[in-house]
């Protein structure tokens, strides 16, 4: 197993926003995490990746408890995160943002390097030497997930990637990243898009204010109504 | 003459660029202004000052003052700013404990001089000069230039050419998607502050030799100095801080020859009060730099 979450819980100064999630991932699998604004769903991610610290439960990821383990550790142990919004390094180069990613790798081998991630997104290569904020967002996107491959991943965690991006680019992002997953890449994919999310996953976690509401096969979910109706406000738009 | 004035004031300015260079990487990396800084640079002389005297050669006690104030300066970091760090208060909270560890420091070498001038001990530097046409150099200040620009080198390739600057302007930018990446902050920070300390040191040395005069109240009238040039330069801008330096030596060694003396600070902070006007983040500074304490 490369995740299993138990009984997660975390807090802002007393208020909860995780109260006790369960889930697991297998290896090679693309995983879906969806839910309604303010549901949870980035304090998750950031309890996994140890920018936010659980108050209870326990993260066994490729067989390690990784509770307390500080954010370069884990993402050095081949955890890698993309964080909501991007968060490009805007003062640095393009390759220096992708350059920095290799260190997560340390000694471990990775399947991505330079030349890899510029053949997933060719424009990166064309604005090489650009700085990071001179991107558009579909580009600062590629750029943000180019440089967690650099890292040597094991799992991604992606934090709404599609968060902002025009209906085309978003498909060239979820493209890329059936594609990463077609070539053996465990994903956990958390988006507000639920359509989205749902029709690229096989399998999907439904959150709600800081518990899980629904999990199982993202087909069922996407073609049930009521649970989207009822979860996520609205109905699925195409 | 004026060739002369120009060679003297590239010397003083290489050494306030010294100077500025490690106060502006504090301020560049992490938003806080280190006033602690001339303490550290009092320290750095201070440390050369009793390895001369322990007889020691002077360029080890370089060397030892560099180590030294490195480490005073990472000192500085764990006591006066670590500490706060988690407050969410860092930039004002920051400026008021960098006086405190400057207070300190300042009483420390109160301390270790007994409010003397110390001096180093006679020929601890051969007084030797050379002749270029009309211009004049001491061997001080060929180590000076040569040692200011070395280092100023040595400085520019570590952070724009190797991982671990890039791992500095990283934690600038964003310390929690550095931490994402890999980066270690920790380290980060006792990098930056231990080469700032080291750089400061330098320049407490050199100062210290050439005008063979140490003393705990040192660093302040250097730290005025590193804020016009920081200023100047524009904002955490490294070349800026570089440029800036050097104009300010040249301007002031010019001055101090051509324009009644008593005028000299005043035109300098008169032109400094010009070039803000005309360009508020300053020569070198990107537009978009938030000066002062706002927060992302
Ligand atoms: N830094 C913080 N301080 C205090 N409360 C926070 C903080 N971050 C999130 N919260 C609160 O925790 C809850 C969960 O937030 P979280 O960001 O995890 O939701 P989300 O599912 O990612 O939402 P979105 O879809 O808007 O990104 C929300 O009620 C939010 O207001
Ligand atoms: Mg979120």
């Amino acid at each position: 197993m490369m995740l299993e979450v138990k009984d997660l819980a975390a807090a802002y100064s007393g208020i909860e926003a995780l109260r006790g999630v369960s889930l697991h991932i297998e290896q090679g699998e693309m995983v879906a995490l969806i839910g309604a604004n303010g549901a949870g769903k980035s304090t998750l991610l950031n309890c996994l990746s140890g920018t936010v610290r659980a108050k209870r439960g326990s993260i066994r990821f490729d067989g390690s408890e990784i509770v307390g383990t500080r954010p370069h550790r884990v993402s050095r142990m081949g955890l890698l995160h993309v964080p909501e919004g991007r968060q490009i390094l805007f003062e640095l180069t393009v390759e220096e943002n992708l350059l920095l990613g290799e260190l997560a790798r340390g000694s471990r081998t990775s399947d991505y390097g330079l030349s890899e991630v510029f053949k997933l997104f060719p424009i990166l290569q064309e604005r090489r030497l650009q700085r990071g904020g001179t991107l558009s967002g579909g580009q600062q996107q590629m750029l943000a997930i180019g440089r967690a491959l650099m890292g040597g991943p094991k799992l991604l965690l992606l934090d709404e990637p599609s968060l902002g991006l025009s209906p085309i680019i978003t498909d060239q992002v979820f493209d890329a990243l059936q594609a990463l997953n077609a070539a053996g890449l465990t994903i956990l994919l958390v988006e507000q898009n639920a359509n989205r999310a749902l029709q690229v996953t096989k399998r999907a976690y439904l959150l709600e204010h800081g518990e899980l509401a629904y999990q199982g096969n993202s087909a069922d979910l996407l073609h049930d109504e009521k649970v989207i109706a009822h979860y996520l406000g609205h109905l699925p738009s195409a | 003459m004026i060739a002369q004035q120009l060679v003297n004031g590239i010397v003083t300015g290489s050494v306030y660029a010294l100077f500025a260079l490690g106060f502006t990487l504090i301020f560049g990396t992490f938003k806080i202004l280190n006033l602690a800084h001339a303490g550290v640079f009092m320290s750095g002389a201070f440390i050369g000052y009793f390895a001369v005297l322990n007889g020691l050669p002077l360029w080890l006690a370089l060397v030892l003052a560099m180590i030294g104030s490195g480490l005073i300066s990472y000192i500085v970091e764990l006591g006066a700013f670590a500490t706060i760090r988690g407050s969410g208060q860092i930039e004002f909270g920051a400026l008021i404990s960098s006086i405190g560890a400057n207070l300190c420091l300042m009483s420390l070498g109160q301390r270790l001089s007994n409010t003397k001038v110390l001096r180093f001990p006679f020929e601890t530097f051969p007084v030797e000069f050379y002749e270029f046409g009309p211009v004049r150099f001491s061997f001080l200040q060929v180590i000076i230039l040569l040692v200011v620009v070395v280092l100023l080198m040595a400085m520019m390739f570590y952070l724009y050419k190797t991982s671990f600057g890039r791992q500095i302007r990283a934690v600038s930018g964003n310390e929690r998607v550095a931490s994402l990446l890999g980066v270690n902050p920790g380290l980060v920070y006792f990098q930056t502050f231990f080469i700032s300390g080291a750089l400061a040191g330098v320049a407490g040395i050199m100062i210290g030799l050439s005008f063979n005069s140490i003393h705990f109240y040192m660093g302040e009238p250097y730290l005025l100095k590193a804020f016009v040039v920081v200023v100047l330069g524009g904002l955490g801008s490294v070349h800026g801080a570089v440029v800036a330096g050097m104009l300010l030596g040249i301007f002031q060694n010019l001055a101090v020859a051509y324009l009644p003396s008593a005028l000299t600070e005043t035109i300098i902070y008169g032109l400094l009060f010009v070039v803000l006007l005309v360009k508020p983040s300053g020569l070198f500074g990107s537009e978009g730099v938030q000066v002062g304490v706002a927060r992302r």
